[in-house]
């Protein structure tokens, strides 16, 4: 499928009207779900560091470390990307299964085009490009709402707060999110739009291909998670 | 011409299609009809293939569909038009943008001329002025009618149609058939019209082979099926009250 997927467009405007629409849909499309999910779990991640936070020896600014380094390396390129595996998955996986039961790949084969590179190719560029940046909006809405729920709360100073964000702050790091995101926007796509384009049947066929491709989507991220921090922090 | 020689299909353990040959011929309709279940869209769909055939040869203008590589059928898929069942269009884009999609993934045609291309093709089918509507927006008529539209749009050498007028009212049936003939006369084109509506047959079928258990079992035209000595061609055919009161009245009329 890979194959007939990564080929050059036969039109590049056509191409390019299509990628324009997919990182609308994927890409634009979610910033409100992912700024809500970021800015709500931040608070929560700092709040609870810091009501765990007993012990004296450990500076005040660990909190503000610690929210850095959980949003950083762990949930804003993987939950987020979870998150995203159920939003964008389904939807793609429900959009190129009507496409299939309603002919649509069909006609698109009859014209002699590549329904693979014509429907798919766009989504994964889209991907590519917008998850990284869908992850550094969460990063940074993640940070802010700890920032708003410690200083509203008044457990800590925006001083403290902001000083551990900074401690220890790796751009290695950053990296290595930004590359988890990458493989899973394509992991994503690519077995979202295999079941789609794959469903036999009717609409309930779709249903059940859409919630497949996110079950599976979500096995492989997790898998892949697991395998890129083993190569890249170990 | 589109010639069918020999065609088999398979599905799992149960064939469909056997040793099936048939002739298209260009700037005639050309019908197939039978029950539902017998194998015609199946044989449709394997000569622009959707289907693989199992063994056999498709013939378009004697260049052999069946021995083409993926790309070789793609470049000859662009003489073909196809108007899908439920006609297929895309429901992201508007009727203008629907039969603009083949031109301007394939031609060479500047954006004016595809959109003058395409103002003429929905003025063909009646549709002027409802460029910017979209499929859902439309009756089920007017589907078909942009279907048309584009699967002509391309100027194709091939039309097939997969029951044309299935899910519509008798008169606006007749309209899309008609409209079916009148492009197949205009442009010379080979067109296949799958369908089991007699009125189609009557209207338009200037030349008809009947599927039966996935085989040929007659060939003739709209005048022959009326007086085919054929079992299963003339159940098929005077199914209905209507057409058995026909038939009864032929009878005494001839005697």
């Amino acid at each position: 499928m890979l194959g007939w997927v990564l080929r050059k467009p036969r039109k590049f405007s056509v191409f390019w009207r299509m990628l324009m629409q997919q990182i609308f849909q994927i890409g634009i499309n979610s910033i409100p779900i992912v700024a809500l999910m970021s800015a709500f779990i931040g608070a929560v991640i700092s709040l609870q560091t810091a009501s765990n936070m007993d012990s004296p020896l450990l500076p005040d600014y660990t909190v503000g470390y610690i929210t850095q380094s959980s949003i950083i390396l762990e949930f804003s390129p993987t939950i987020i990307s979870l998150i995203l595996a159920g939003k964008v998955g389904s939807n793609i996986a429900s959009e190129i299964g009507t496409m299939r039961i309603t002919e649509q790949i069909d006609a698109l084969e009859i014209m002699g085009v590549n329904s693979l590179n014509y429907i798919v190719f766009p989504k994964i560029i889209a991907a590519i490009l917008y998850f990284p940046i869908l992850v550094i909006i969460s990063m940074f809405l993640g940070m802010l709402g700890g920032f708003a729920a410690l200083v509203i709360s008044g457990l800590q100073s925006p001083e403290t707060y902001v000083l551990g964000l900074r401690s220890w702050f790796e751009v290695s790091n950053v990296n290595y999110a930004l590359t988890k995101t990458v493989a899973f926007g394509f992991i994503i796509v690519s077995i979202s739009s295999f079941y789609g384009y794959y469903v036999k049947g009717g609409s309930l066929d779709v249903g059940k291909a859409s919630t497949k491709s996110v079950v599976v989507s979500s096995v492989v991220i997790l898998i892949t998670n697991f395998i890129i921090t083993k190569l890249m922090l170990l | 011409m589109i010639e069918v020689v020999q065609l088999n299909k398979t599905f799992g353990k149960q064939q469909v299609l056997f040793d099936v040959s048939a002739q298209f011929y260009p700037g005639k309709v050309n019908l197939i009809i039978g029950q539902s279940g017998q194998g015609k869209t199946v044989l449709a769909k394997c000569m622009v293939g959707l289907h693989e055939a199992d063994n056999g040869s498709i013939l378009f203008d004697h260049r052999d569909f069946t021995r083409m590589d993926k790309r070789e059928r793609r470049d000859i898929r662009q003489e073909i038009g196809m108007l899908f069942q439920g006609s297929a269009l895309f429901d992201s884009m508007t009727v203008e943008e629907n039969i603009m999609f083949p031109l301007k993934m394939f031609s060479t045609l500047t954006k004016k001329e595809i959109k003058e291309r395409a103002n003429f093709c929905l003025e063909r089918v009646n549709l002027s002025g409802r460029n910017a509507l979209y499929p859902s927006e439309c009756s089920g008529g007017m589907q078909k009618r942009v279907g048309i539209a584009r699967a002509i749009a391309m100027n194709p050498k091939y039309l097939f149609c997969d029951e044309p007028n299935s899910g519509l009212d008798p008169k606006t049936a007749i309209v899309i058939d008609n409209l079916i003939r009148d492009i197949t006369y205009e442009y010379g084109i080979t067109t296949i019209v799958i369908t089991h509506d007699m009125n189609s047959v009557m209207e338009i079928g200037d030349s008809v082979i009947f599927i039966h258990q996935g085989k040929k079992w007659w060939e003739g035209d709209r005048h022959s099926i009326i007086t085919a000595n054929n079992p299963e061609v003339e159940g098929f055919v005077f199914a209905s009250e209507f057409m058995k009161e026909i038939r009864t009245t032929l009878k005494e009329r001839n005697t």
